[in-house]
């Protein structure tokens, strides 16, 4: 009997204008090769933008969970643009709030400091994934 | 002539599954942290797709220019069909390719010779930032 592997895609903002879509992006790294690395793939979101076939195609396929920097949800409202309604719809400032966090104060180079935050939101994500996994 | 103050819009593709995106990334961040920080600012490029409206005006009132990590072009093609007009694009494999002693390591976060190599990039930027803020000043 086939086995079929579910597995879940990935799409972080990756915003450049903010500290918290820098989180967004290595905690989607963290996850990839750390947490989850048998249930996840991330989705490059200029790649899935600009019209990757391979990516378009999995996101149609597969469940997404997507995370964003800031409120204005560019992961989530672009995965759903082009492709579905993501699964879970994680956002960083919610989390960190959640968890009495504070936001790094710069864009790159997080030090020790920093550690909190990122291990916090790939943790969330870490929890979507089982979440959307067991549902699906 | 009157000088306007015309910034020039840095885009990358912050790719997160290539350590050339990374490289476009942090070479983004040499430009307008360090190297040109009077003239190059930098803005979450998914911002266009969501059409926000600030986002839009800027790049719409000055330069843009793409930084991309490989051949893919993603952020010149993202930017691109979002109706921008690109003024000058790049790729951080070229980069590399012209340094081939610093092979850049990391994806979340570049190693120092990535670093290294993206600080080297970002002055290498610099004219075309420079030319392309005083094209707008005229
Ligand atoms: S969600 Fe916020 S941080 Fe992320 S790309 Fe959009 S504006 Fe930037
Ligand atoms: S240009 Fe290359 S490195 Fe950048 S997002 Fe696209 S595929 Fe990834």
């Amino acid at each position: 009997m086939d086995i079929q592997v579910t597995k879940i895609g990935m799409v972080s903002c990756s915003g450049e204008e903010l500290p918290e879509g820098t989180i967004s992006r290595i905690a989607c790294r963290k996850v990839l090769t750390d947490l989850k690395p048998n249930e996840t793939v991330t989705i490059c979101l200029p790649l899935f933008i600009a019209g990757g076939e391979e990516e378009r195609k999995f996101a149609k396929k597969y469940p997404t969970i997507t995370v964003d920097g800031c409120e204005k949800l560019c992961a989530a409202k672009s995965t759903e643009m082009f492709s579905g309604k993501p699964s879970k719809s994680l956002v960083v400032p919610d989390i960190l709030k959640k968890h009495n966090l504070s936001a790094p104060k710069k864009l790159r180079h997080f030090g020790d400091e920093d550690q909190a935050a990122i291990q916090a939101v790939a943790d969330e994500i870490a929890k979507s994934v089982k979440e959307v996994l067991e549902n699906d | 002539m009157e000088k306007k103050n015309k910034k020039v819009v840095v885009l990358p593709c912050s790719g997160i599954g290539k350590v050339f995106g990374a490289l476009a990334r942090e070479t983004t961040y040499e430009l307008v942290e360090r190297v040109r920080p009077n003239s190059a600012v930098t803005t979450c490029l998914a911002k266009l797709v969501i059409e926000d409206t600030e986002t839009k005006q800027l790049v719409k009132e000055n330069p843009v220019i793409t930084i991309d990590g490989c051949p893919k072009e993603c952020a010149r093609k993202s930017a691109e069909s979002q109706g921008v007009n690109v003024a000058r694009s790049f790729q951080t494999i070229d980069f590399y390719k012209a340094h081939k002693d610093m092979k850049p390591e990391g994806i979340s976060e570049l190693d120092e010779t990535g670093r290294r190599l993206a600080a080297i990039a970002a002055d290498e930027l610099a004219t075309v930032i420079d030319e392309l803020a005083v094209q707008e000043e005229q």
